[in-house]
C-alpha cells in the first residue's frame, strides 16, 4: 500500500508550480479579468507549452493519458497562484465527457485538438449539478437546445460549449451558432468568470453515451478540480499568514509569538491538512471507478470548501488591517476560495447529495 | 497511489482472519477495568505467542521480536476492529513505559520489568502531572533528595490514572534544585506503589467514575538503580514516552465506527414518529462529521505510508491529536443533541439509551481534549514545530 503521490506526480507538481509562478506574478494578477483579457491568452499559451491541455486526453489522441489525481495536482498549483485562466472546461470537463460519452468520431476529431489547446471548450452544466436558479434550464426539442444556463464558465475564448440538459444529456455547441447569446456576469473573483447563456433553438451535437451516470462522473471531476484549487489557494494564504506573523513586530516582538495569533494559524493548518488526503483518495477512487468515489468527491469538496473558508478568514485576520487592502492583494485568494466553494454546490448541498448517494448505494447492496 | 496490499501482506491478513475465526471463543468478554481479568491475560499471552502484540519487544524480554512492519500493524488493527476483538491489553505500562524502557533502560531494568508488564502482571501508573504542573510540566515540584544509595521523594502527583490499582509508578521528579534550566535536573524514576509514604486518593470525575487519583508522596525511599536514563535527564527520557502517548490518541477506525453507530442511533431515535435521520437539519450535521472522519481516515493512511518509508510529515503528524479528539467530542455531542430530552437520562435510568454511553463519551472525550497536552498546548506545538512560528519570548526571571 502506498498512499502518496508518485515521483512523476511530484515532478509534475514542481514543474507546473514553477511555471505558473512565472506566468502569474502579482502585477499580472492585477490585470486579470479586465475587458479584453478575460481569456488570458498569455497564460493559456504557457499552459500549452507545458502540455496542460492534453493532461487527461488519451495518448492515442495526442494527450498524456493521465488521471484525475494528476489533474488535481495541477489544479492545486493553479489555485496556489490564483491563476487567471481557463482550466475546468477544456482541460478537465471536455476530455472526461468525450472519453466517457463521446462517439468514436467525436473523440477522433475533437480530442487531438483539445490536447493541443487549439480547440477550447467552455461549460454550461451548472443547473443539473447544483440545481436551477431562476428556472434556468435547458430543454431539447428536435435536437435543438432552448433555455438558459447561468454560471457557464471558461466561456471567454472558447470555440465550443459543453452543455448539459436537465435529463443528464450532454451536447457540444459551437459558440458562434445562431440562436446563442452570451452575457458576461461580474462575479466576486476577477481571476475567473461566469456567463449567462441563452439558447434559442440552437443546433447541438449530442454525446451519444451521455446520461445521469456520466453527468455524475463529470460533476465529480469538476468538484474535485475546484476542491484542489481551494487547497492550493488556502495553502498560499496560510503560508503568507505564517510568514507575516513571523516578521511583523508589535509590542516589541513578532506577532507570531503571541499565542492568539499562533492558534489562528494552527487551527487553519489543522483544518486544511486532512482535506488533502481526502482529495487524493477521492481522485484516486474516481480514476479506479471505485464504488465510494462519488460520495467521497462530494465530501472532499464540502470539506475543503469549509476548511478553505477557515484558512482564508484566519489568514486575513493574522495580517490585521493590511490583510483587507488591495495593496497587499490577499483578497484575490480569499475571493477565489469562496468562488470555488459555491460553484457546483456549496458544502451543505453537497452533503445532502452525499447522504442520498450513500443511502442508494446501501440499498443496492 | 496504490491502495492494494502486497501478496505477502494479503496472506498475513488471511492468517489474522483465520486466527480470529478459530479463536473466537477465546476473545475475552470481560477485560477488567484496572487489572486485566484472567481471560484477558490468557488472550494477551495468545497474541504475544502469535506475534500480534508486543511486536517490537525482543524475545529475551518476553516479546514477539518481529521486524518493524507498519503495514502488518495496520492490518492487525483493521482485522481486530472488524472482528470486534481487542488487540491485546491497553495500559500505560505497555503503550508508554515499555517503549521508553527499551530506549533508555539498563539490561537489569529491562529483565526485571518488561516481560511482566506486557503479560499484564505488572500494572503501571504515570506520575507526571502535579497540581501546579499540568501543561507546563517542566515546572514540577516533587523533589527527590539523595541519601546514600536511595532517593527520598516528597511531593504530590495528580491525574494519576489507575494509581489505586497499580503496582508501580514511572514518575518525573526534580533532583537538581539549583539547575538553571528548568528542563534539566528532572529525573525519570520508577517506584513501587507499596513503598511506605505513598497515599492514593481517588479523584471522582464528571462521568461519575473514579478514573484518576491524587498521589501524595512523603519521604518515599527509592533505590537509585530505579532511575531510567541518566540522573537529571528525565525530560529527554519522558519526551520519548509522550511521543508514544500522543501518537496513539488518534484512531480513525474508532471514529468511523462511532459515525456508523451515530447513524444507527439517528435512524432509531424518533420524535412524533419521525426519525432524526429523515430530517435534513440533523442529517447535515451527521454528514459533516462523516466527511471529517473520512478525511482523518485518509490522513492516517498518508501518515502510515510516510512512516513506512521512514519519512516524517511533521505538520500532518502533529495535528492528529487535536483533530481526532475534537471530532470524537463532536460525534458524542451530536448524539446527545439528537436524543433531545432523552439525552437527560443517564446510566440505568428507565428509557436511557445505551446506558448513557453517549453522555459518558461527551464528558470523557472532553477529558481527552485536555489530557496528554491540552488543545491549546497542541496548537502551540503545531504553530511552533509544524509551521515554524516563533516561540513565546522567555519571561524575565521572577
Amino acid at each position: 500500500m502506498d498512499f502518496s503521490l508518485s515521483e512523476n506526480q511530484l515532478l509534475l507538481q514542481e514543474q507546473v508550480g514553477k511555471a505558473v509562478r512565472c506566468l502569474v506574478p502579482m502585477e499580472r494578477l492585477r490585470r486579470a479579468g479586465q475587458e479584453g483579457d478575460r481569456f488570458a491568452a498569455d497564460v493559456w499559451e504557457g499552459f500549452c507549452d507545458l502540455g496542460i491541455p492534453g493532461l487527461l486526453v488519451p495518448e492515442r489522441y495526442g494527450g498524456h493519458g493521465l488521471g484525475l489525481l494528476d489533474a488535481v495536482v495541477v489544479a492545486e498549483e493553479l489555485g496556489r497562484c490564483a491563476t487567471p485562466c481557463a482550466f475546468l472546461g477544456s482541460v478537465v470537463a471536455a476530455p472526461i465527457a468525450l472519453i466517457e460519452a463521446g462517439s468514436p468520431e467525436q473523440q477522433a476529431t475533437l480530442l487531438p485538438e483539445i490536447a493541443l489547446g487549439t480547440l477550447r471548450v467552455g461549460i454550461a452544466v451548472s443547473e443539473p449539478l447544483a440545481g436551477a436558479r431562476h428556472d434556468a434550464r435547458i430543454h431539447v426539442r428536435n435536437g435543438l437546445l432552448t433555455g438558459r444556463s447561468l454560471f457557464a464558465v471558461d466561456v471567454a475564448g472558447a470555440h465550443r460549449l459543453l452543455v448539459a440538459d436537465h435529463a443528464g444529456g450532454l451536447f457540444l455547441v459551437d459558440t458562434l451558432a445562431r440562436g446563442l447569446t452570451m452575457q458576461y456576469l461580474e462575479t466576486v473573483d476577477c481571476t475567473r468568470q461566469a456567463f449567462e447563456i441563452v439558447f434559442d433553438e440552437v443546433p447541438a451535437d449530442p454525446l451519444p453515451g451521455a446520461g445521469p451516470p456520466v453527468l455524475e462522473r463529470l460533476g465529480d471531476t469538476l468538484r474535485l478540480a475546484l476542491a484542489a484549487d481551494i487547497l492550493g489557494a488556502s495553502g498560499h494564504m496560510l503560508r503568507e499568514a505564517v510568514a507575516y506573523a513571523g516578521t511583523r513586530q508589535q509590542f516589541g516582538r513578532p506577532i507570531g509569538s503571541f499565542q492568539a495569533v499562533k492558534h489562528l494559524c494552527a487551527d487553519a493548518a489543522a483544518e486544511l491538512e486532512p482535506g488533502r488526503a481526502l482529495l487524493w483518495y477521492a481522485a484516486h477512487a474516481f480514476d479506479l471507478a471505485l464504488q465510494d468515489s462519488h460520495v467521497c468527491a462530494l465530501h472532499a469538496k464540502a470539506y475543503l470548501s469549509e476548511a478553505g473558508r477557515v484558512v482564508a478568514r484566519n489568514a486575513v485576520e493574522v495580517h490585521g488591517g493590511i490583510g483587507i487592502t488591495d495593496e497587499l492583494g490577499l483578497h484575490y485568494w480569499f475571493k477565489r476560495i469562496n468562488w470555488s466553494a459555491q460553484l457546483y454546490g456549496g458544502p451543505t448541498a453537497l452533503r445532502e447529495q452525499a447522504w442520498l448517494a450513500q443511502a442508494s448505494l446501501e440499498q443496492s447492496r | 497511489m496504490d491502495l492494494s496490499y502486497s501478496g505477502e501482506h494479503e496472506s498475513f491478513r488471511r492468517e489474522v482472519q483465520n486466527f480470529l475465526a478459530e479463536n473466537a471463543r477465546a476473545i475475552p468478554k470481560h477485560f477488567g477495568v484496572n487489572r486485566p481479568t484472567a481471560e484477558a491475560v490468557a488472550w494477551q499471552r495468545l497474541l504475544i505467542e502469535r506475534g500480534y502484540v508486543a511486536r517490537g519487544v525482543p524475545r529475551r524480554y518476553g516479546g514477539a521480536e518481529c521486524p518493524p512492519d507498519i503495514m502488518r500493524a495496520q492490518i492487525l488493527g483493521e482485522e481486530f476492529a472488524r472482528a470486534r476483538a481487542p488487540l491485546g491489553l491497553v495500559n500505560q505500562g505497555i503503550s508508554m513505559f515499555v517503549p521508553t524502557l527499551l530506549e533508555w533502560g539498563t539490561e537489569a531494568q529491562k529483565q526485571d520489568w518488561i516481560a511482566r508488564t506486557i503479560r499484564g502482571e505488572l500494572i503501571w501508573c504515570q506520575g507526571y502531572s502535579e497540581p501546579g504542573a499540568g501543561s507546563d510540566l517542566a515546572s514540577l515540584r516533587t523533589f527527590a533528595v539523595e541519601d546514600g544509595n536511595d532517593f527520598i521523594i516528597n511531593g504530590q502527583k495528580i491525574w494519576t490514572t489507575t494509581a489505586h490499582a497499580a503496582d508501580m509508578m514511572f514518575a518525573l521528579v526534580r533532583t537538581e534544585l539549583e539547575a538553571k534550566n528548568r528542563y534539566r535536573g528532572i529525573t525519570y524514576i520508577c517506584l513501587s506503589m507499596q513503598t511506605p509514604g505513598i497515599e492514593v486518593r481517588p479523584l471522582r470525575t464528571m462521568t461519575g467514575a473514579a478514573e484518576f487519583n491524587e498521589v501524595f508522596l512523603t519521604d518515599v525511599r527509592v533505590p537509585k538503580h530505579q532511575v531510567i536514563g541518566a540522573r537529571g535527564d528525565g525530560w529527554r527520557v519522558s519526551n520519548s514516552t509522550l511521543k508514544h502517548e500522543r501518537g496513539m490518541l488518534g484512531d480513525p477506525h474508532a471514529a468511523l465506527a462511532r459515525i456508523r453507530n451515530l447513524l444507527g442511533l439517528m435512524a432509531d431515535e424518533t420524535v412524533d414518529g419521525v426519525s432524526a435521520i429523515e430530517l435534513p437539519v440533523w442529517r447535515d450535521r451527521a454528514m459533516r462529521l462523516q466527511g471529517r472522519a473520512l478525511a482523518m481516515k485518509y490522513h492516517a493512511m498518508r501518515l502510515l505510508t510516510a512512516a513506512h518509508k521512514g519519512e516524517d510529515l511533521v505538520l500532518p503528524r502533529l495535528i492528529v491529536k487535536l483533530q481526532a479528539t475534537e471530532l470524537n467530542h463532536q460525534i458524542a455531542a451530536l448524539a446527545v443533541d439528537v436524543m433531545g430530552e432523552m439525552g437527560l437520562l443517564y446510566n440505568d435510568a428507565a428509557h436511557s439509551r445505551a446506558g448513557g454511553l453517549w453522555q459518558k463519551r461527551l464528558m470523557f472525550d472532553l477529558g481527552m481534549i485536555i489530557g496528554g497536552g491540552t488543545a491549546q498546548i497542541q496548537r502551540n506545538i503545531i504553530a511552533e514545530r509544524g509551521l515554524g512560528l516563533p516561540r513565546e519570548p522567555k519571561m524575565a526571571k521572577l
